[in-house]
């Protein structure tokens, strides 16, 4: 074993990679659950986003426009989903289930002729001298604008969530879906626009992974990331800066897991490659405790003549 | 406008044609699909589910019919009866997986004794391998409130991992000249799950499967367990005032569902597919959940459903093959049945009202 390989200032620099898709992914699905709806299909969008921003990115040559088809994949999936809980008003967990069952399925479909190609790299922003400090700079400073733009969208939804109008609006509904219904809000129409929310985000998550940081396609490569934003979601107790912190600590980790696998450690790559999944199962049971969080017409169905 | 009023009582009809309305719309849904694929819409349709019952070949699919839908028929009996009572055990491939590697864990264990014994233990230890794996989001969840979804979720892809490991480690083939993966269970007679008539198809699992169907229709109509699934997943507070014991009604469903998992893995890996190796799991753990709702999570229809979705198997392999139809196609097909699902139930606890209304 060689730890010494291991850059520290690489490693740190590492977790923003590892933590963007988790970060989008979960903001958008605790937007979906603050208004009181549970999509369990977050793995599905972001398999499909995956798939679409690294098909566009390829075409057009610009990731960014990936990054714009994964979101619109993603909300378009989303659709199908507010569809049937919305209009057919369907169990949300079965449909959910069955949003990730088809989103794996589909996109392996989409991206057959994909596999095997290099996307093309997306550089990281310049901040002329400031890149320059020492530490600080390499592990701040030196990422692509998706992760920065990552980070300002959970920033905003915190904000949007506290102080506007907006946000209320989402949190009654989400509460007490009767009563915001009473109050003469269209219930449907809000969780709705929540849940394509959730879709372009979930979709945005998905193209990092295809697009930055694998960089290339492979069917089902999402690989249980959108399963641990769900987690996340739980983790942070439906609070969007905690999400934050939680994709860091969680990014970290995987960080971490590569990083041993790298350096040789006697333990053996399949125990390594199971640990983030073992860790976020004792996360939840640590936290399972603070259940009360949840806002109070999770997953329940909404009719309005009921 | 239309609105959408709610029945006093649910419609049986609805609840029977709904199924058979699914399949319809996947079929002309899935027939645009693969038009849009470039194939042949009405071609690939009867292929997938004429050929292999009527073909020209049928004599050889139709056996496996049995040997796919058996594991499938297993398992969504299992979670049907955890789904009913809202508990969510999405994570069977991965007790598919314990099961199996327990079962063969055990055989392998006796190589190169012959014994009429071995294969009543490989059974026994893969009940017990796809249990252990479900009594952990189970307990997790009576003792922590911890969601069984994301658990049971997340279990599956440790046991993918653990597969892995196993098939390169511990139960390597040690005459195998490196390659990854177990002795052939085929070829040692004591652990082969072999057709019980040959060529039939019939094996063991086939047996414990419609043995599971029995099971479950006795219990749940007959049973006073059957009742608390059903009361708990009707009207959870009437079930709390009936004298439901919530924690023990998780622990019973997850570790059957696990357990009944558990053997289909078993049953599979000593069987059909012969070898513990890396990938020998194909994903029945998820389709099984289709077959679960396609079935009406009811005994008898998930027999039927199962059987469906074994042809959509053999179809879609035989498409594959004739017609080059990819797959992923076949994957698509089966969401979008499970789709179709979810939206026609809808008019079994709803009728449509057209006429002015005010409700938003």
């Amino acid at each position: 074993m060689d730890l010494s390989a291991i850059n520290p200032i690489l490693f740190i620099a590492g977790f923003f990679v590892a933590a963007t898709p988790l970060i989008f992914a979960a903001i958008g699905e605790l937007v979906v659950e603050r208004t009181g709806v549970l999509n369990l299909g977050v793995e599905g969008m972001m398999i499909i986003g995956a798939i679409c921003g690294f098909a566009t990115a390829v075409e057009t040559g610009s990731p960014l426009l990936g990054f714009a088809a994964a979101a619109v994949g993603g909300a378009a999936l989303s659709l199908l989903f507010a569809f049937l809980t919305q209009v057919m008003l369907a169990n949300q967990v079965a449909s959910g289930l069955a949003l990730t069952l088809f989103g794996l399925g589909f996109s392996a479909l989409l991206g057959q002729s994909y596999v095997g190609i290099k996307p093309p790299r997306m550089g990281d922003v310049n901040f002329g001298p400031l890149a320059d400090i020492p530490v600080l700079g390499p592990i701040l400073l030196s990422h692509d604008i998706i992760v920065y733009f990552g980070l300002a969208l959970v920033v905003a939804v915190w904000a949007v969530l506290k102080y506007t109008r907006i946000g209320l609006t989402l949190r009654a509904v989400g509460e007490n879906h009767d009563a915001a219904h009473a109050l003469g809000f269209k219930v449907k129409r809000i969780r709705t626009l929540a849940i394509m929310f959730g879709g372009a985000c979930a979709g945005m998550g998905g193209a990092y992974i295809s697009l930055i940081r694998v960089p290339q396609w492979t069917e089902g490569m999402t690989a249980g990331i959108g399963w641990i934003a769900l987690a996340l979601v739980v983790f942070a107790s439906w609070r969007p800066l905690r999400v934050l912190a939680g994709a860091y600590l969680f990014g970290g980790l995987v960080q971490l897991q590569l990083n041993l696998q790298g350096a040789g450690v006697a333990i053996p790559v399949e125990y390594l490659a199971m640990s983030p999944y073992v860790i976020t199962i004792i996360v939840l049971v640590f936290l399972s405790r603070s259940r009360s969080a949840a806002p109070g017409s999770l997953g329940r169905i909404f009719h309005a003549s009921s | 406008m239309i609105a959408l009023v709610k029945r006093p009582e649910a419609s049986r009809a609805f609840s029977l044609a709904a199924p058979l309305l699914a399949v319809l719309a996947t079929m002309v849904f899935g027939g645009l699909l693969f038009m849009a694929l470039g194939k042949d819409p009405f071609e690939a349709i009867t292929t997938i589910f004429w050929e292999p019952l009527f073909g020209e070949f049928a004599f050889f699919y139709r056996p496996q019919l049995l040997i796919k839908g058996a594991p499938l028929v297993l398992i969504a009996i299992g979670l049907s009866l955890g789904f009913k009572a809202g508990i969510w055990n999405i994570g069977a491939e991965g007790q598919y997986i314990m099961g199996a590697l327990f079962g063969a864990g055990v055989g392998l264990a006796f190589y190169p004794i012959e014994s009429a014994f071995i294969f009543p233990l490989m059974v026994i230890a893969g009940a017990f391998g796809g249990w252990i794996w479900a009594m952990i989001p189970a307990i997790l969840r009576v003792k922590f409130g911890t969601n069984e979804i994301l658990v049971s979720l997340m279990l599956v892809y440790v046991a993918e991992q653990f597969l892995a490991s196993m098939s390169l480690g511990l139960l390597k083939n040690p005459e195998g000249f490196g390659f990854p993966g177990s002795r052939n269970l085929q070829q040692y007679a004591s652990t082969h799950n072999a057709d019980l008539i040959a060529g039939s198809g019939m094996h063991w699992g086939v047996v414990a499967a419609f043995i599971a169907v029995i099971f479950a229709y006795v219990l749940l109509a007959r049973h006073r367990l059957g009742f608390a699934i059903r009361v708990t997943g009707d009207a959870p507070r009437a079930a709390a005032f009936s004298g439901v014991n919530p924690a023990r009604l998780v622990l019973f469903c997850l570790g059957m569902s696990g357990l009944l998992a558990g053997l289909a893995g078993m049953f599979e890996v000593s069987g059909p597919a012969g070898q513990v190796t890396i990938d020998f799991n194909v994903g029945y753990g998820f389709t099984a959940i289709i077959v679960a709702f396609l079935g009406r999570l009811h005994p008898v229809g998930i027999l039927f459903a199962g059987g469906l979705m074994a042809l959509t198997y053999i179809g879609g392999d035989i498409a594959q093959s004739k017609m080059g139809l990819p797959a992923a196609a076949i994957q698509v097909f089966q969401g979008m049945l499970l789709f179709f699902l979810l939206a026609f139930d809808l008019f079994t606890n709803y009728r449509l009202k057209f006429g002015r209304t005010e409700t938003a």
